[in-house]
């Protein structure tokens, strides 16, 4: 959400960038870097798991985003178009680094029942609060990566990055269907992990 | 409702993009069922905390350096027409 709202306001209009950056000025194209950077990276990282291969996503994704600025035709916004191109490379990577496993956003993995709630426990008021950053980060880090990259792509636009279901759908080239079934499977899957870490200890089992 | 009607429509619930015929069946389904209450409260929670998070934030040099040779590598060539 965060990112979506600070793009709001900026001072120069996106599409004068754009048009200054197809036009050759790489310093309007180092703008919409900065604009987008940390967005393509945390994109990247949340599908690659890899932080090389995330540094090599961005890199990638932006000198391909400046080499094909021509085909950009402005239907969709710049920004939506940049996340489709770095989702490939990303997926890309994600494939080499595991051939044995298919990896496609297409993969509508298995049934609905995996997804269906098995552990239903409230949770402390504050669970992030039980751990330092570093451990809830790893936490947070470990569980996403359970999940199939396909979830974990369409969670990180909708639900990290603030896309509109609409957005995604653009991205990824998904339908508006297929988005909300992965993001309410994604979102199901992540709950049930992150109840062993989260959940209300009971007195005299010793689980937290 | 039941619980697997509920939990289907949950992600439009959560959202709050839902008609106002649903969302007072939604509502009124948590207000007797402890499970599905449980389940939207902390499925809210894990959203709420991975956004929050700064999980895979871009350090400073790091980004520097991307960006010096993203520069780099644009100046090589030209945008194709």
């Amino acid at each position: 959400m965060e990112a979506i709202e600070s793009k709001v306001g900026e001072p120069t209009d996106e599409s004068v960038l754009v048009d200054a950056a197809r036009k050759g000025d790489i310093g309007a194209f180092e703008s919409l870097v900065k604009r987008y950077d940390r967005n393509v990276f945390r994109i990247a990282q949340h599908i690659t798991q890899n932080r090389e291969d995330a540094e090599d996503v961005v890199q990638d994704a932006f000198l391909k985003a400046y080499q094909n600025l021509g085909q950009f035709q402005g239907q969709s916004k710049f920004y939506t178009w940049l996340v489709r191109i770095a989702v490939n490379e990303a997926l890309m990577r994600l494939r080499r680094r595991r051939p044995e496993r298919m990896v496609s956003l297409d993969e509508d993995v298995k049934t609905e029942e995996d997804s269906m709630p098995r552990e239903i426990a409230d949770w402390t008021p504050n669970p992030e609060q039980q751990y330092t950053q570093g451990e809830l980060k790893d936490i947070l880090s470990r569980t996403i990566q359970g999940l199939p990259a396909s979830f974990r792509t369409v969670f990180v636009l909708r639900d990290v990055e603030g896309l509109s279901t609409e957005e995604t759908a653009d991205a990824l080239g998904l339908s508006i269907p297929a988005v909300k079934s992965r993001l309410l499977r994604a979102r199901l899957q992540l709950r049930e992990r992150l109840n062993k870490y989260f959940k209300k200890k009971r007195d005299g089992d010793g689980t937290q | 409702m039941t619980c697997s009607e509920f939990l289907k429509e949950l992600t439009d619930y959560l959202d709050g993009v839902i008609d106002d015929r649903t969302k007072k069946e939604l509502d009124e389904h948590l207000l007797w069922c402890h499970n599905c209450y449980v389940v939207c409260n902390t499925t809210k929670r894990t959203i709420e905390i991975y956004r929050g998070s700064e999980l895979y934030e871009l350090p400073d040099d790091l980004r520097t350096k991307l960006r010096t040779a993203i520069v780099a590598k644009c100046q090589e060539q030209k945008p194709k027409s």
